[in-house]
């Protein structure tokens, strides 16, 4: 009696803490990618491996940027189960700029604005059903925009 | 010293267009105090969580890089008129702030 109780509480407990941690994990600020001052540390504490570059990767930017203050950056993902968007600028202090993780149906596609401190390639990784893939694009800067 | 976030949504069937300021100065600490001089310290928005009726439907998470006062624009499928959409936000020096608005009826 005792046995099977426990086995059913067991059963009952596994499948919740099997959701706790990825839970967690989602909340948690990643400070070692958004710290990384090199474009291979921030890849990789970010958890990309070596993506192939996909064209279902959408980038809109534009191809000069007067202001680095505030340079529009609009990406959509045209792969199916994308879970996760992530945006480098490889050129930046800190390459890793942004991450974007898409739950409950809502559309591959993030629109804001970033700051580049001077030209660079925009790298977005995309986890779709558990791959990762990769697009970039240039942009290139006429001001700065990590001193203001 | 929370500054103000604005708010748009545009529903579309089940989808809402959602357009969010969040009033943030994302400081580099690059920058220069003009009066005083002194370097502005870091400070800037880590993470940007959106729930739609409490269940999360977007999280963000960033760094300096961000524009200040960060502009999102984001898609919401299986939204209604009348639903909550909720947009909170924490930061460096662990300050917060967040919005809460109704799914408007669609056009």
């Amino acid at each position: 009696m005792r046995k099977a109780r426990r086995i059913l509480l067991q059963a009952l407990l596994l499948p919740a803490l099997a959701l706790v941690p990825l839970r967690l994990l989602a909340a948690v600020w990643n400070r070692a990618a958004f710290e990384a001052r090199d474009l291979a540390t921030a890849l990789r504490e970010a958890g990309v491996g070596e993506p192939a570059r996909s064209e279902d990767i959408v980038i809109r930017a534009p191809e000069i940027a007067e202001n680095g203050a505030q340079v529009p950056v609009e990406i959509q993902s045209r792969l199916v189960g994308t879970e996760l968007i992530q945006l480098f600028v490889e050129r930046n202090p800190q390459p890793l700029a942004a991450s974007f993780r898409f739950l409950g149906g809502t559309e591959a596609f993030i629109s804001t604005r970033i700051k580049m401190g001077e030209t660079s390639e925009l790298r977005v990784v995309v986890t779709a059903a558990g791959r990762t893939w990769f697009n970039s694009r240039e942009v290139k800067v006429t001001i700065g925009g990590c001193g203001v | 010293m929370a500054e103000p976030i604005r708010i748009r949504i545009k529903l579309d069937g089940d989808l809402a267009d959602v357009r969010v300021l969040i009033g943030h100065p994302m400081e580099t600490g690059l920058r220069k105090d003009s009066k005083t001089g002194e370097m502005i310290p870091l400070h800037f928005i880590q993470t940007v969580t959106v729930t739609l009726n409490d269940r999360p439907v977007l999280e963000m998470q960033c760094n300096q890089a961000v524009a200040r006062n960060p502009y999102l624009q984001f898609r919401v499928r299986g939204a209604s008129a009348g639903d909550e959409l909720a947009v909170n936000w924490a930061d460096s020096r662990g300050e917060s702030n967040g919005i809460k608005a109704k799914v408007p009826a669609g056009s």
